[in-house]
Formats: C-alpha cells, sequence, structure tokens
C-alpha cells in the first residue's frame, strides 16, 4: 500500500512503517515487557489464560470511554463530561428498565439519544457561545452527576436486563467477554473514519489550526459541534455497556473513569502515530494501564495503587509527547539552517 | 541624591554611532549614525527593510549590535544594552500596539510597570487615583476616569495613555528620550491633531522624541529634524524646516541602479474579457473599496501600514467582517457580508494569506494532508484514495519544483519558499476563478520569489483573476497589471502602464494621505 508507492516514489526511501519505528512501537515493547515481567514474578496467577482474559474483558467500558474522548481531543476540545454522561445513561437504562418495565432494545436507544444530546449540548454551549470546553463540559458534568442522584434517589438500582448482561459480560468469543469485541470494534471503526475519510482528516486540521481550516474553507464550528456530539454519543454507549457489566447502576462508580480515559487518550498519543490522538496507541495504551494494575494488585499492592499508576502515567504520557515535541522542533530547525 | 557629572550643554541627548548588525549573511544596518538633541522631535523615515524596526530593536535591547557606539546626554554607554537598562537611562517607547492591557482598567495600565516591580505591598487607592488624575490633568487627558476599562476608552485616548505612561517617569528628570515607533497609523484624523499636541507638550518638557514613521506629511508637521535611512544607512539629515514633500521622498525612495523588469506582458491586458467587480466594501477600517477585476489580469494593492488594503482579500474571502459590499463576477452577485471562508471556496475563490503559521498552513502535518485539504472530497471521501492522492501530490511538487519531493514530508520542515510553493499549489489545485493574495513572498528567498511570480504569471495566462496584497513595490511593479492605492481605508490612485515601477509605486504610497484625506474632507463636508 502506501509503503509500496513510497519506494516506487523514490527507490533510496525507507518503507514508511519503518519511520519512527521505535518511538511509535516503545509502548508496544514497554508493556511486552511489564506483562513478561510480572507473569515471571507471578507465574500462577498473572500468567493465566482467565487472568488474560479479565484483563482484555474486564476494562472494555474503559476503552470505549477513551475512545469517546480522542474524537474531540483531536479537534482540540476537552470532554470532562463523559464520565458523567457514562454514568448517568447507565442510570437511564437501569431506571427505565426496571422501574419504567421498558424492554431493552428503547431502553438502550433512549440511552444512548440522552449521551448524544449532552453531547450536543457541550459542542453548542463550546462553539455557539466560544466558551472554553474544559470550563463547560467540567460544569456539565457537575450537573449531570447532580441528575443521576437526583433522578436515582441515590440508590443502586439492581434487575438490568439479562439479556444485556449476556451480551455483554457472559457471552464470550475466544474467551474473552463480548464487551472486549465491542470495543475492538469501536477502535476499528474510530481507526478508519480518522485515518481513511475526508472526515477524520477534517477533525485533525481543525485541531491542528482553526484559522487555517476555516480559511481552508472547512466549516469549523460543524466539525467542533460534531466531534463532541459524537463524544457523547460514544459515551452513551460505554454507559449501557458499563450496565450491562454490573447488571447494576449505581450513581458514582462510573465517574473514577474520567482519569484513567484521559490517561489512556495521552499515553495513546504517543505510539503508533506519536504526536496525534490515535485509536489504535488509545487501545494499547489501556491494556497498558490495565495489565500494569493487575500485575500490581496480584503482587498485593494496596488499591491507592491504582491511582498512582494512572495519575503517574498520564503525567509521563504528557511530559513524553512535549518532548518528542521538542525533538522534533529542533530538528526541524536544523533541517531549514 | 548625587548630581550626574554636569553633561556638556551642547551634548546632545542620544548619539549612536558606527551601528552595523547583520542577520545571517544579510546586513540590516551598516555604520548608521544618529543624533538627537535634547528637546527635539526627530523624525525617522524609512521604508519597509531600510533598517528603522532594527534600529529600535537594538536601543531596547532586543537586539545586540556588532558594532557601535551610544552616548546619551554626552556620556557613552556600552552596548549592547542589558535587559531593562535603557529605563535607567531615559529611554521609552510607545510601540505599535501600544502595549496596553485590554481587560485592566485606565488606572492598571497606567501603572502596570511600576507595580509590576513594586515591593511596597500596600497600595493606597485613593492616592493612585488622586497621582493618575493629577497626571491626566497635565497632559490634557483630564476627561479620563482611572477606573474606567481601558476598552471603554477610546483608540485615540488609549495611544495618549500609553505616551503618558512612557514619558512620566523620565519627564520629571527633564531629560529622556521618548521613540514613537508607528504610533498613528490606527488613529483616526482628528487622534493624530491630538496626538501631535501631547508631543509637543512632551518636548516642551526637555523630552526629545525621536517619531519613526512612513508618513511623511506628518513627520513634515511635527518633526524639528529628520533622519532617512535606506538600505540600512544614513541617506541624509536636515532640518525639517529646509525639507519639502517632494525632496523627503527622493531621499526615501532613491534611484535604484538595478531595476528589475516587470515579468509580464502588459499590453496583453488590452483584451480584457468578463471578470468581477468589487462594490462598496466597507468594513472596520475600509470606506468604500470599488474596483474592477479581469479574468487574467494581477491587481496590486497597497498603500501604508493600517491604510486597510491588507484587509481586502481576508475581506472579499469572507475572512474578516465586512459591513457592506457586494463582489458580482459571471452575471452572479455576493452579498460580501454574508460570505465564509466555504462558500467563497465554493463560488471559485482562494486565498493565500500572509502568516503562514497561523492562517496559511498547517506546520506539524504532512506536505501531502496541506496540499490536499480542499480538495479531499474529490477523492473517495469515505475511501480515501491514498495512492491517487499520492500521485497528484507528487505531481504538483515536481511542477511547483518544491524540495524535498516528499508528499510525506513534515511541512514545517521546509524552507519558507517551499512551504509557499505548496500552498500556491495547494490553491491553484483548487482551481480558483480568483485568487487572493497577501504578502505572498514574505520570508520567501530570492531564488522561490521568482518562481512563485512565474507561477502566478503562468496562471494569470490561463485565464486567473488575481489580487495580490502588498507593501513590497518592488514585487508589485514585476507582476501587476494595476496597482491600486489605498489610503485611509478607499483606493486613492490607480496605476497601470509604465507608471509601474518601485519608484512610483513607492512615492505614490508615501504621497498617497493627503490626496485622500482631502476627498475624505470633501465627502464629510457634503
Amino acid at each position: 500500500m502506501s509503503g509500496i508507492q513510497q519506494t516506487v516514489a523514490g527507490a533510496a526511501r525507507r518503507p514508511a512503517w519503518t519511520k519512527n519505528f521505535g518511538q511509535r512501537f516503545a509502548l508496544l515493547f514497554v508493556w511486552a515487557i511489564l506483562v513478561l515481567g510480572f507473569s515471571l514474578a507471578r507465574p500462577d496467577t498473572y500468567f493465566t489464560t482467565g487472568n488474560f482474559q479479565t484483563i482484555f474483558g474486564s476494562q472494555a467500558v474503559l476503552l470505549i470511554l477513551a475512545m469517546a474522548l480522542i474524537v474531540p481531543l483531536t479537534t482540540g476540545d476537552f470532554d470532562l463530561s463523559v464520565a458523567a454522561n457514562l454514568t448517568l445513561t447507565s442510570m437511564v437504562v437501569a431506571i427505565f428498565q426496571v422501574d419504567h418495565g421498558w424492554p431493552l432494545l428503547p431502553t438502550m436507544l433512549l440511552a444512548i439519544a440522552v449521551g448524544t444530546l449532552i453531547g450536543l449540548i457541550n459542542g453548542l454551549i463550546v462553539v455557539k457561545i466560544g466558551i472554553d470546553s474544559f470550563i463547560v463540559t467540567l460544569g456539565v458534568g457537575t450537573i449531570l452527576q447532580g441528575v443521576v442522584l437526583w433522578i436515582s434517589d441515590a440508590r443502586t438500582i439492581t434487575g438490568v436486563s439479562n439479556t444485556l448482561i449476556d451480551w455483554t459480560v457472559t457471552n464470550r468469543f475466544l474467551g474473552i467477554s463480548m464487551l472486549f469485541w465491542y470495543g475492538l470494534l469501536l477502535t476499528v471503526i474510530l481507526w478508519y473514519v480518522m485515518g481513511r475519510t475526508a472526515l477524520g482528516k477534517r477533525l485533525l486540521f481543525v485541531g491542528r489550526g482553526r484559522n487555517v481550516a476555516l480559511l481552508s474553507g472547512i466549516n469549523v464550528d460543524r466539525v467542533r459541534i460534531g466531534a463532541l456530539t459524537a463524544s457523547g454519543f460514544i459515551a452513551g454507549l460505554a454507559g449501557v455497556a458499563y450496565a450491562g457489566m454490573l447488571g447494576t447502576a449505581d450513581p458514582t462508580s462510573g465517574l473514577s473513569f474520567l482519569l484513567p480515559a484521559f490517561a489512556a487518550a495521552y499515553l495513546g498519543a504517543t505510539t503508533i502515530q506519536p504526536g496525534r490522538f490515535n485509536p489504535w496507541g488509545t487501545f494499547i495504551a489501556v491494556f497498558f494501564l490495565v495489565s500494569g494494575i493487575t500485575g500490581l494488585q496480584l503482587l498485593g499492592a494496596d488499591s491507592f495503587v491504582q491511582q498512582l499508576f494512572y495519575g503517574g502515567a498520564l503525567i509521563i504520557a504528557v511530559v513524553m509527547s512535549e518532548l518528542v515535541r521538542r525533538r522534533n522542533e529542533r530538528r526541524r530547525i536544523a533541517v531549514n539552517g | 541624591m548625587m548630581p550626574p557629572p554636569a553633561p556638556s550643554p551642547v551634548a546632545p541627548r542620544l548619539k549612536l554611532s558606527g551601528l552595523r548588525k547583520s542577520f545571517g549573511g544579510s546586513h540590516a544596518l551598516k555604520g548608521v549614525d544618529l543624533e538627537v538633541r535634547a528637546g527635539e522631535i526627530h523624525g525617522l523615515l524609512g521604508e519597509n527593510g531600510s533598517g528603522k524596526s532594527t534600529l529600535i530593536k537594538i536601543l531596547n535591547a532586543f537586539h545586540q549590535p556588532d558594532a557601535g557606539t551610544l552616548e546619551v546626554d554626552g556620556r557613552p554607554v556600552d552596548l549592547p544594552l542589558a535587559p531593562g537598562r535603557f529605563q535607567d537611562l531615559g529611554l521609552s517607547f510607545v510601540h505599535q500596539d501600544l502595549g496596553l492591557i485590554r481587560e485592566l482598567t485606565v488606572l492598571e495600565n497606567l501603572r502596570l510597570v511600576e507595580w509590576g516591580s513594586a515591593h511596597d505591598l500596600a497600595l493606597s487607592a485613593r492616592k493612585e487615583r488622586e497621582r493618575a488624575n493629577r497626571i491626566f490633568e497635565e497632559y490634557g487627558l483630564s476627561h479620563l476616569d482611572p477606573d474606567s476599562a481601558l476598552t471603554s476608552i477610546s483608540e485615540t485616548d488609549a495611544a495618549l495613555l500609553a505616551i503618558v505612561r512612557s514619558v512620566m517617569g523620565i519627564a520629571d528628570s527633564g531629560g529622556g528620550l521618548l521613540v514613537l515607533d508607528e504610533p498613528t497609523v490606527f488613529l483616526p484624523r482628528e487622534g493624530i491633531t491630538r496626538l501631535f499636541d501631547m508631543v509637543r507638550t512632551v518636548a516642551a518638557r526637555g523630552v526629545s522624541v525621536l517619531f519613526v514613521s512612513h508618513d511623511i506629511d506628518e513627520v513634515l508637521e511635527l518633526t524639528d529634524a529628520v533622519t532617512v535611512l535606506r538600505d540600512g544607512a544614513v541617506f541624509g539629515n536636515a532640518r525639517t524646516a529646509d525639507m519639502d514633500k517632494a525632496g523627503l521622498v527622493e531621499m526615501i525612495i532613491g534611484r535604484h541602479l538595478a531595476e528589475a523588469a516587470p515579468l509580464r506582458d502588459r499590453g496583453r491586458q488590452a483584451q480584457a474579457r468578463g471578470g468581477a467587480s468589487v462594490r462598496g466594501l466597507r468594513g472596520p477600517r475600509l470606506r468604500g473599496i470599488d474596483f474592477e477585476l479581469n479574468d487574467g489580469e494581477i491587481l496590486g494593492l497597497t498603500g501604508l501600514m493600517g491604510s486597510g488594503f491588507e484587509d481586502v482579500p481576508y475581506s472579499l474571502f469572507g475572512a474578516k467582517p465586512v459591513s457592506e459590499g457586494v463582489l458580482a463576477r459571471d452575471g452572479r452577485t455576493t452579498d460580501l457580508t454574508r460570505l465564509s471562508p466555504g462558500a467563497a471556496l465554493k463560488s471559485g475563490m482562494a486565498l493565500l494569506p500572509s502568516d503562514r503559521q497561523r492562517d496559511g498552513a498547517l506546520g506539524g502535518v504532512s506536505v501531502l494532508d496541506n496540499l490536499m485539504m480542499q480538495v479531499m472530497q474529490g477523492y473517495r471521501p469515505w475511501r480515501l484514495d491514498n495512492r491517487r492522492m499520492t500521485e497528484r501530490a507528487n505531481e504538483l511538487l515536481e511542477e511547483f519544483d518544491v524540495r524535498p519531493r516528499d508528499p510525506d514530508a513534515v511541512f514545517g520542515a521546509l524552507s519558507g519558499g517551499n512551504q509557499q510553493k505548496v500552498l500556491l499549489a495547494k490553491w491553484l489545485e483548487a482551481k480558483p476563478g480568483i485568487l487572493l493574495l497577501h504578502e505572498p513572498t514574505q520570508g520567501v528567498d530570492i531564488g522561490a520569489r521568482e518562481q512563485i511570480f512565474e507561477l502566478l504569471g503562468r496562471a494569470a495566462e490561463n485565464g486567473l483573476a488575481v489580487v495580490c496584497a502588498s507593501s513590497d513595490s518592488e514585487q508589485l511593479a514585476q507582476i501587476c497589471d494595476r496597482v491600486l492605492i489605498i489610503a485611509r481605508g478607499e483606493v486613492s490612485r490607480e496605476m497601470s502602464g509604465a507608471e509601474l515601477t518601485k519608484e512610483e509605486i513607492s512615492s505614490q504610497v508615501l504621497q498617497s494621505v493627503t490626496l485622500s484625506e482631502m476627498e475624505q474632507f470633501q465627502e464629510e463636508a457634503m
């Protein structure tokens, strides 16, 4: 493909996939070493099929939520409301199924519609009124938390449809619960849309230079609103998945996904396509983080290690991308003399 | 405080000798001497690139000179100046952007510098306000309320506030030098009169003023003496009273030996086919611009900085606010007040902005992405045809002689000239009917500059109409069929044919102000 084209264009040039090889696949190697290390340290518990099935299966919700984040991050906007959106939509699933007796499919559609609407509202406030997305989504996220407590009377609601539970965690393919495969499918779809369509390129152009995009005829407002709406939509999917995974909905636990999702998005931007938020990088980052934490827990570490690990990973990811950016800058200056 | 060692009474306030500065291989200053007497208003004139701003930036310690000496009141001062040292020497600067902070109040802006370095923690709001009122009284600004927001005062008052802030530290000592760097370009005529009054008040207190300007009329009206820079050297200096406008224009422009021949056969223009016309274009700095634009024509727009000529391309593309104006083309009329860049692009216009980093291109993505940005829809938008896009990009890089010929190269790693060639290719690839340019060869080396001119010429021969807004007279003389001079937001003159030489364009630009002012006067009188 593009590798072949390259060699045709310039025979002396290396094929594209080898460019920056070390940098692009560094995280993958670190992941492998991490897994190897834990496997050697805890061969009976860590290096087991069951454990790997858990690693891949248990954190698919985080994967979906991280995918929700990278869309607006690519266009240069934050969405700090994704975790609250997930909490609200999972609660909508539980309330409408359990309290109102709605059938599964309409409930799911309603929850996803609610998530999408929240994204749209974020987008309209951020873009049409022109307020920093950081503040808007922080505020909207807090409102959503309030709404969740209000509509649920701060209860944990149990009794989510078994069909949903079956199709998220119980049913397995290759030993891994369906939820993981949904996350993988989403990763593939986002990879295709972001990398292989004009729409995906527009997201990137808007994020890299709003003026440039605007003067190139791109409807910047629409792209940004669309990205925040897409983020809400995917967060809604994550909420439905979360309700299915737990079989219940509680008003707070979903909120703890926010930081890990950011850590995964930023860590993901240091790999595969360094310097860009990208689906495969995010995918690797999620499972790198989960593998690490699972290992630490099996080594007997306290639960606070989770926070140390996620927080540390976020900071290290941001520092690393900044260092990479500076190195490229220096290289660029050197080229220009 | 100890009295300073008595300076000789005839010593100039500021004396620069043999100032040299080069950037890379090019000499910005080639041994400049400048003398400003105590209490004198001294004009510093010269075209863009003559070395004026380099000289100012050496005085405010931004650049380090390669050679040269500085004396203040007869006492030698070491160059380069340490940052901040100019304040101790009584030098003070007001730049075109004024250095005011919009979000603060008048008082906060006035005291910005002192508060920034104050050690006393408690400030008496009442005393500060009284002091500000006293100072405003002294300089004829008593109508200003120290507590009002900066955004609520006029442009003129803001400029005067910036000047007062600069002189309040130095005027008390009965000395000092105020540097005004193009302070008038954004002011209305009435504001310029008030600014001049204030400059005279300041000078009457013994402060010397170095007045940097493009505008010959202003310099003739205000200054006691002038120094003219040309190509990094002092071309002459004189008492203003001995000079007239024609003499100054000649000093500034001079006669260039190597005149670049125009690239284009202007006779061809006679057979003007259809085209576009712009009617009544008004915006923040534009006061009703009309012109015709023929297919196959390169139309230049120029004027003094701030005259509004640089707004025209953006206004025609929907990228700057327009309050009134229409564009008629091919029997269709476009309302420019409601045009968006997307719609402009669809109607066959393209804009190559001057600020490549901010508006023109994405430095961090590939040449391919930059090239194909607006034509991507044509390459199977839902399953992008990377092979065909790369093929087309390779053809374009060949045709526009971009080096390296690598569509995957990061755009920001290219030289300025190659970047501009990529952007020209990008816009011509969108097959526009009208190409709008703003300073198309800024930051572009000589070789690429000639190539860009050739590419533009070829595109025009194929029927493209080009609007080129530029302050570079040489470039306009080389590529344009006609040039419109804009002054204070209106077309003040149209030039074509044999008139289109670098000297003639520069001279008309420098003389454009009074002409349009008169027209404006008449218009307002009617």
